[in-house]
């Protein structure tokens, strides 16, 4: 593989506007692939997440698309320092969170809170819904005493549409979407600046995504809340996004403006990604150019050389498999990441 | 604290709401309860019920030598008959129930404790710690109980605190190693991740979010292992291992009656009849605990 020096996001900051509050560079996540019972050695490397470069404004919401283990939700951990990167940096308002130690990493963590996609899941089955609200507020000494953890408690539960008096109850008494809401309203007790919403709204039906969703965009106002969202749902991400982000098998393929991005993709990956999204209207969905991809997405075990899409790509040529293509701002605010498109320049 | 209390309520709630509508999931087993109720009974109030003591020391030498191996069923003084000795067998009965209920508690309480700390620490920590403790548990669980048990009491000596350790020592490892599967299942769920990201310090993930989790399986696994555990102790008495000779123990009494059965066929049957019932009592309850908690313990 072709080393490249810190790729193009450093120079997206330098001609982004707006204040960057998280900066991913050049992020490499390889979870080894062991064999043999007692002396375990590394066979091989999935590489969940091969060098990807991104930012986030302080409150936007960055939307992250892409098929199921395309590394979407590795990002999304690498981030939050549930995973140890293999290599890259994370900076967090300018602090290198790779390099903090457990200690400072508990204080960032007031900053940054996470929205899972399993209301299920996320829960303690055995806790009351206070107590997994206010857990948090506890281990980051928040409140002084048991009214003012009370109060907050049900001041969070009002803000996420929940009534106080349910602090007492137990989760499984609870609906899928209100359980949702419990898990935003627990995030959102610490007053995090950045909430990396994980498919927060795939495990829920259509009407509460809505709500969930309308309830998301609701406390970004509200709180000024920074959001990286990751999700396959291609309409719910146009819907909360302000930027998006496109991957394929580890990498980004394409950043750009929502609407950009959904109106004038520039990516072969985008462009075949978005003819797949049905269009409720059969005259124009038949009408409609699709862009059909053969072939199964490759082994993130042993990825394609070059560009990773190439065995797929329509526009493929030889070089393709030679070239690891770096995001490149081929238009004013929009990336991407193929050689052949125009404006991507000189390989 | 609110954790724990909410750990009893649920667990307690189910199988309480299941008094209430009887037939409805799963009757509950009204016999097996009852015997369990009939030992816990004579093992607390032994010494208000029994007619006699169990050593005869409520009678002279004489009045039991007069009245040494008495049939049952012939009078009201000795229902269930008399040993060599003109002891009592209801009396000594009554009393054995309260030395397997003592021994047994307490080497399950030990048991317990054991196997539930080690089995979360190897859960929960894994690597060398896990392949350290799951290596002692498989090698626990090689041997038979009942060698292991032996092998401990013959080494330390006969003694009530002897028979606990040689109980404990083996039953330890089927809770932790119960205790570490669940664990591996529970520490992958979300929440536990959650705990994790907003700081929370990895006793207190274990006290709080693992442990009640673990719980209600804890309590079906040992409600299984009770019958198991009595049955152990009863066979190390029978073996002469256990309790002195002349204790009221229900293996010993077995033990004291073999060379007579043709003779004085009560001596050996009473207490191998209490044996008996109660461990399956005890095997029954588990398995309706099981089947009301967790379903899916189905196959231990």
């Amino acid at each position: 593989m072709t080393t490249m020096p810190a790729s193009q996001a450093q120079g997206q900051a330098g001609t982004a506007s707006g204040d960057i509050l998280l900066e991913v560079n050049n992020l490499k996540m390889y979870f080894p692939v062991t064999s043999g019972l007692i002396f375990q050695r590394a066979t091989g490397y999935v590489k969940a997440v091969d060098g990807i470069s991104f930012f986030v404004r302080r409150g936007e919401t960055l939307g992250l698309v892409g098929e199921s283990g395309c590394g979407k939700t590795t990002t999304g951990r690498c981030i939050l320092q549930l995973y140890k990167p293999t290599s890259g940096s994370i900076k967090f308002e300018g602090t290198e969170l790779t390099s903090l130690n457990t200690n400072q990493m508990r204080t960032m963590r007031r900053k940054m809170q996470v929205i899972f996609q399993d209301p299920y899941s996320s829960l303690n089955p055995r806790m009351t819904t206070g107590n997994i609200i206010g857990e948090p507020l506890i281990v980051h000494n928040m409140v002084s005493n048991k009214e003012e953890y009370k109060e907050r408690v049900g001041e969070l539960l009002r803000h996420v549409g929940l009534n106080p008096y349910m602090a007492d109850r137990f989760p499984h008494e609870f609906s899928g979407g209100q359980r949702q809401r419990i898990g935003v309203a627990r995030a959102l007790s610490v007053n995090p600046e950045f909430i990396v919403a994980d498919e927060p709204v795939s495990a829920l039906d259509v009407s509460i995504q809505a709500q969930i969703i309308n309830l998301m965009e609701e406390l970004q106002e509200k709180f000024s809340l920074t959001y990286l969202f990751i999700a396959h749902d291609l309409a719910v991400v146009r819907h909360i996004s302000d930027r998006v982000g496109v991957m394929y098998l580890g990498r980004l393929m394409e950043v750009s403006d929502r609407n950009e991005i959904y109106i004038n993709p520039i990516h072969p990956y985008t462009k075949a990604l978005l003819s797949a999204v049905p269009i409720p209207d059969p005259i124009a969905d038949a009408q409609r150019e699709r862009i059909l991809m053969t072939g199964e997405v490759p082994s993130p075990l042993n990825p394609p050389s070059g560009c990773v899409f190439h065995p797929r790509c329509p526009l493929a040529t030889e070089k393709c498999s030679q070239v690891v293509p770096q995001l490149r701002e081929v238009e004013n605010n929009h990336w991407a990441a193929c050689i052949n498109v125009p404006g991507y320049g000189e390989t | 604290m609110a954790t724990a209390t909410g750990v009893a309520g649920s667990a307690l709630g189910r199988v309480s709401r299941l008094w209430r509508r009887p037939g409805r999931i799963r009757r509950i087993p009204v016999v097996p309860l009852s015997i369990v109720a009939l030992l816990l009974v004579c093992a607390i109030f032994a010494n208000i019920i029994s007619p006699h003591d169990p050593r005869g020391a409520d009678e002279t030498q004489r009045e039991r030598v007069l009245k040494t191996l008495v049939p049952p069923f012939q009078n009201w003084d000795n229902p269930l008959g008399t040993d060599r000795r003109g002891l009592d067998v209801l009396t000594r009965l009554i009393y054995g129930a309260r030395t397997s209920a003592v021994i047994s508690m307490i080497a399950l309480g030990f048991g317990v404790v054991a196997g539930t700390v080690l089995g979360l620490v190897a859960g929960f920590r894994g690597g060398w710690a896990d392949a350290i403790i799951m290596r002692l548990v498989d090698a626990a669980l090689a041997f038979p109980l009942i060698l292991v048990a032996m092998l401990i009491v013959v080494v330390l000596g006969p003694g009530i605190q002897n028979i606990i350790l040689a109980i404990a020592a083996t039953v330890w490892a089927r809770f932790a190693r119960q205790v570490r599967g669940e664990v591996l299942s529970i520490k992958e769920r979300d929440f536990v991740t959650l705990a994790r990201i907003a700081g929370v310090p990895d006793q207190t993930i274990i006290a709080r979010h693992i442990l009640p989790n673990v719980v209600n399986t804890l309590l079906i696994v040992v409600s299984l292992q009770i019958g198991n555990v009595i049955l152990t102790e009863a066979s190390l008495s029978f073996l002469g291992l256990g309790l002195p000779p002349g204790d009221p123990a229900w293996g010993i009494m077995v033990a004291e009656g073999r060379n007579f059965v043709i003779d004085a066929w009560w001596l050996s049957l009473f207490p191998g009849i209490a044996i008996t019932l109660v461990v399956l009592a005890f095997n029954f309850f588990g398995d309706w605990l099981r089947d009301t908690l967790d379903p899916k313990l189905r196959r231990l």
